[in-house]
């Protein structure tokens, strides 16, 4: 378990002042000019050192992500693009930090941008999180109002300015082409890759978006050392990560905790358990909405890191553990995640558009048992037809659960398949 | 140049190119919807999928550019899941009516599908419905067939000029849609109809109407304005059902304005289908071709050559503008012209063309209009000059009416003392013309059909002079004609000899009652009721004003339904060919003047179009010369006349007639309305 002293997020609870005063007794922006002095390239080091991995669900090294940005500022500036768009189900980490931390993300956003020779940052917060963008909004203005950014911010004598804009509501605006395209104000559909940000992002300059955990946790990973951060979690897998723990706990939480911690001690320590005992678990979203869902037997020993999860088939994705107990239609429950992508996909590429469409409405069927048990097969070979072949990873979002969930409860499908045939034909002979 | 293998094949393809050009580059054929030469890229429809060696999935070849050591495979398992699970999911929500679909028979769709497709449909849900949108009366939208490709709105937002085309909706509930139910205010909309991939956007004149199978598709040239652009038209029996853009890349590329493939169907109304001849009573009564042939002759007679005067109207082909200044030559008259609007043109070549030709547009780095609205005058030209300023940011000056180009210009007035300015050097858009290395000057017959046109042509060659427009290996100078048989009268000499009467100085003379007679081929935009004291004879195809004024008229051939020479702006040979039979007792016109020559009792030399053309090409030998430009030599033309204050104009201000088919056509009428009334809404 976590050491306090280990936190990065000490005030995620919102125990204490969210305001500038609280944010520097907590030791933010306490020597952000002493981190500049480093240099541009010394900053990217260390944070490729500390072994950070992308937080908002691909687990991307993001030093190595930084490192991509031109090493020299030609006709085009760079840009630092935030992703607040934290729209995940099951996620709420970044709204939290968000409401309790905002200056640890400011000033993260500081010492990148400056790593990446970037003088403005752009935040683009999620449309429905009105209160959070006032927040955030009151602590970019505190900060300017105490010299932290604009000209010569923190007294680092790197000119940096931070931009807050609000998205409308849209899922696929925290895909990072997507929020590029609606950042620049047009409608929020993911660009072809290659050419990827890096190079020609946003207004076509070179741009590096990130996750808002990325970037708040940077000064403190700079601060406290890259070794201190790669010396938790586990090897390739390293330091803290905020957990989002949902669905049927006793103590449903956002925490803080080590990568590589054991789900079953994530849960039991910070969580209150699963709802009726571990014995209850039915099956447990690991990653938000996007991963496929594990059954109990698979979490007996699962550990909470990105490669982990992966050799099991899911992903760390945002950290997003939905817990669902025996109580819960888990046909069900896939299916209104369907929906969802359904409602959410762009309707750009083909797959996602016309696929997502028809596995919604495949699985509304299979929860009541309206179809053929071979339907079962077709559904999974569409899930395939879009896997992969989508411009974005949101086809391979909406395709996964159901992957997830055939492969596990394929026999409950097939039983509500056979009861329904058998309830048919019953009234048939009356 | 990147070198790479596609299905072990090596290929070397352009630095720039796409993996997709690199398998056609090998031969291997690659299925797409969205992806089109001319448009950007969008890589949406995912038809496209290749196996890239070390991708983790299959890449879209469209939107992935080739580089060096690729190795392609588009015969991998994966790929050809790839393409038949998106062929599935293009068919699960598209409706299966191709019976009653326009697009069937040419439909990408039907096609792919016969290769990618399976023969049954795993679907069993309700499919989706669309409502269809409002697209004006040339684009009939049929929006259940839609797979939402974008080429539409990219062609709109990118070629046309007008973003009035999008999408609005999210995942399957996305629409295409003009967002306010408009006409789409451009003269080149209705190639978003060629461009769709399936029948989602079909034409609505057309509607119904043939399956391409029954066509008899006929490769010839567009007489609707003088850029000859490239066409096919298709026919059944002697009715011209459809007329289709053809790649030419000098001059069309694969774009046709509205005109060019809509007034087609002027061609069934108010055609002259037998000769006429006016009686005692003022009214023109049907007569046989003798009868008429002998009352011009009886008149022709009686005159003397210096009361006689020919006139040749705008969409006239070589042969018959040839064969009427063979037959004013015999009797004596050297009173032709080939310039209904007046224009003061002709004699060196270098002063009535087009002379970096149309393709030369996508190299000039400055632009300077005189009198012209190209987005009226030549609509596909004008599009080309917007790609020039969309990649380039070409700076266009106007010296005319204030306009919209579909690109920013500056307009530096109307008065012609701008252009004065411009040639001394005052004016503050010379320093661009100067800056630039290959500028580039249009001058329309805005500028040019006045009185004092060859002062304004002097003038402009002027500033041609200064500033560089033409070198040794660049020459900008441009004219840019409005009608289609203008360069090939005025190459071949259909312009009044020394002391012969031009357009002007013929009205003049019938007005003082000292012309006789006045022949008219297919010439219907002069001022014509001020020759009204002479005896007119209107030869031509449709009923217009031409006939309106006649005294005997004879029915001739339209452009589709005659083989003839054309040569457009540029001085550019092209032949058209026949695509039907013209109605009735017409016939083409070439036809009708060595008839009538025989009444005459004179010697044309030619029985026949081949024997025609031989002493055409011996008079003008480039003639010859098919789909060439003669080069031409840069003198001196124009006059050192004052030009006289008064305003320029442009040629054409209603785009949609312009000539005696498209006042004819319906179709044109009803664009008409509907561009007048969604403009004056949108005006609201």
């Amino acid at each position: 378990m976590l050491k306090d002293a280990d936190r990065i997020f000490t005030n995620i609870y919102g125990w204490g002042d969210a305001g500038l005063t609280g944010a520097r007794k907590r030791g933010d922006w306490s020597n952000t000019a002493k981190l500049i002095k480093l240099g541009h390239d010394e900053i990217v080091e260390r944070i490729k050192a500390s072994g950070l991995r992308g937080r908002g669900g691909a687990g991307f090294p993001t030093g190595l992500k930084w490192s991509f940005m031109p090493k020299e500022v030609k006709d085009r500036p760079h840009y630092l693009v935030v992703n607040a768009d934290e729209s995940e189900p099951g996620t709420c980490k970044d709204r939290d930090i968000i409401r309790h931390e905002p200056h640890k993300l400011l000033e993260g956003c500081v010492v990148a941008g400056f790593a990446m020779r970037a003088h403005a940052a752009y935040i683009y917060i999620r449309g429905e999180f009105v209160n959070e963008a006032r927040r955030l909004q009151a602590a970019i203005d505190e900060a300017y109002d105490a010299g932290l950014l604009g000209k010569n911010a923190a007294k680092s004598g790197w000119d940096f300015d931070i931009y807050l804009h609000r998205g409308a509501g849209a899922y696929i605006c925290g895909e990072e082409t997507a929020l590029l395209e609606s950042l620049e104000g047009k409608k929020g559909q993911p660009r072809l890759k290659p050419p990827f940000p890096a190079g020609v992002g946003l207004y076509g300059c070179p741009t590096t978006v990130n996750n808002v955990e990325s970037i708040a946790v940077a000064p403190t990973i700079l601060r406290r050392g890259a070794d201190w951060f790669a010396g938790l979690g586990k090897e390739n897998n390293t330091g803290t990560k905020l957990f989002c723990i949902s669905g049927h706990v006793n103590n449903p939480c956002n925490v803080e905790e080590e990568m590589g911690i054991p789900l079953r001690e994530l849960l039991e320590k910070h969580a209150g358990g699963v709802r009726g005992g571990w014995d209850n678990l039915l099956a447990v979203i690991p990653g938000g909405s996007s991963t496929p869902l594990m059954p109990r037997d698979v979490c007996n020993d699962m550990t909470m890191d990105f490669d982990a999860l992966r050799a099991a088939g899911t992903g760390l994705g945002t950290a997003g553990v939905i817990v669902m107990d025996r109580n819960t239609d888990i046909v069900k429950a896939i299916a209104r995640l369907s929906y969802f992508y359904k409602h959410e996909s762009c309707g750009q590429c083909t797959p996602c558009r016309e696929g997502t469409g028809w596995m919604w409405r495949m699985m509304e069927r299979l929860v009541r048992g309206e179809a053929e048990s071979h339907e079962i097969d077709t559904l999974e070979q569409v899930t395939r037809q879009i896997e992969g072949h989508t411009i974005c990873a949101l086809g391979d979002a909406a395709a996964w659960p159901i992957q997830g969930l055939i492969k596990h409860f394929r026999p409950e499908i097939e039983r509500r398949i056979a009861a329904r045939h058998s309830a048919d034909a019953v009234n048939a002979a009356e | 140049m990147p070198k790479l293998t596609v299905n072990d094949i090596e290929v070397v393809v352009e630095d720039g190119a796409t993996v997709l050009h690199a398998c056609e580059a090998a031969n291997v054929e690659i299925p797409r919807f969205c992806y089109h030469d001319r448009l950007s890229i969008a890589g949406n429809c995912r038809m496209c999928l290749v196996d890239m060696e070390r991708a983790p999935k299959p890449i879209a070849s469209c939107a992935m550019p080739a580089g060096d050591g690729m190795v392609i495979r588009t015969d991998t398992d994966r790929v050809k899941k790839a393409r038949e699970g998106v062929m599935e999911f293009l068919l699960i929500n598209h409706p299966l009516d191709c019976p009653i679909c326009d697009q069937g028979g040419e439909c990408d769709l039907q096609d792919q599908a016969m290769g990618y497709g399976f023969d049954g449909s795993r679907f069993d849900e309700n499919k989706r419905a669309v409502e269809n949108k409002h697209m004006g009366p040339l684009i009939s939208t049929t929006m259940t067939r839609c797979i939402h490709c974008t080429r539409c709105v990219r062609f709109a937002t990118e070629v046309a000029g007008v973003p009035e085309l999008g999408a609005i909706g999210r995942g399957e509930s996305v629409e295409i849609t003009t967002y306010l139910e408009k006409t789409l205010a451009s003269e080149l909309s209705a190639n978003v109809i060629d461009l769709c991939p399936v029948g989602a956007l079909t034409s609505k004149p057309y509607a119904f109407a043939a399956r391409p199978w029954e066509l008899n598709k006929t490769e010839s040239i567009d007489v609707m304005d003088a850029l000859g652009s490239n066409i096919r038209v298709d026919a059944r029996g002697a009715q011209v059902m459809r007329v289709l853009p053809r790649l030419n890349e000098d001059i069309n590329e694969e774009w046709i304005s509205d005109k060019t493939r809509y007034a087609v169907d002027g061609l069934r109304r108010q055609r002259l289908d037998r000769p006429y001849l006016r009686g005692r009573d003022g009214r023109l009564a049907p007569a046989s071709w003798d009868d008429a042939f002998k009352a011009i002759a009886a008149k022709m007679k009686k005159a003397k050559p210096a009361t006689m005067a020919a006139i040749a109207g705008d969409q006239v082909d070589a042969e018959a503008m040839f064969a009427l200044k063979t037959l004013f030559g015999k009797m004596g008259s050297g009173n032709i012209d080939c310039r209904q609007d007046g224009a003061k043109i002709g004699g060196a070549r270098a002063g009535y063309l087009f002379n970096s030709t149309i393709a030369g547009i996508d190299d000039a780095d400055a632009l300077l209009i005189i009198g012209s609205n190209p987005r009226i005058e030549a609509a596909v030209l004008n599009a080309r000059i917007r790609r020039n300023w969309l990649s380039t940011g070409l700076p266009v000056g106007v010296v005319g009416p204030k306009m919209d180009l579909t690109y920013d210009a500056a307009f530096l007035g109307d008065e012609p003392a701008v252009l004065a300015d411009l040639a001394s050097g005052k004016h503050k858009f010379a320093a661009k013309l100067k800056k630039a290395k290959r500028p580039m000057i249009i001058i329309g017959m805005g500028a040019l059909a006045r009185a004092d046109g060859a002062a304004v042509l002097g003038q402009s060659r002027d500033i041609a002079e200064t500033y560089g427009v033409v070198t040794k290996t660049w020459n900008g100078f441009n004219i840019l004609h409005s009608a289609a048989s203008r360069v090939a009268g005025l190459d071949m000499g259909f312009v009044p000899e020394k002391s012969g009467l031009d357009v002007e100085a013929m009205c003049k003379a019938a007005e003082a009652g000292k012309l006789d007679l006045v022949w008219l081929l297919g010439a219907d935009e002069a001022d014509l009721p001020r020759l009204k004291n002479a005896f007119i004879v209107y030869q031509g195809h449709h009923g217009d004003n031409g006939a309106h004024h006649a005294d005997v008229v004879l029915p001739g051939a339209a452009y589709t339904e005659k083989d003839g020479i054309y040569l457009n702006t540029e001085g550019r040979v092209q032949y058209a060919n026949r695509a039907a039979f013209p109605p009735g007792e017409a016939r083409e016109d070439w036809a009708i003047l060595r008839a009538f020559a025989g009444v005459m009792k004179i010697n044309f030399g030619f029985d026949s179009l081949d024997e025609l053309r031989e002493l055409l090409f011996r008079a003008v030998p480039h003639f010859a010369d098919r789909d060439m430009i003669s080069p031409t030599k840069w003198v001196k033309f124009g006059s050192r006349a004052k030009v006289k204050p008064v305003k320029f104009t442009t040629a054409i201000d209603n785009f949609y007639m312009t000539c005696a088919i498209s006042r004819a056509s319906e179709t044109m009428a009803e664009c008409m309305r509907a561009n007048g009334t969604d403009r004056a809404e949108a005006a609201e």
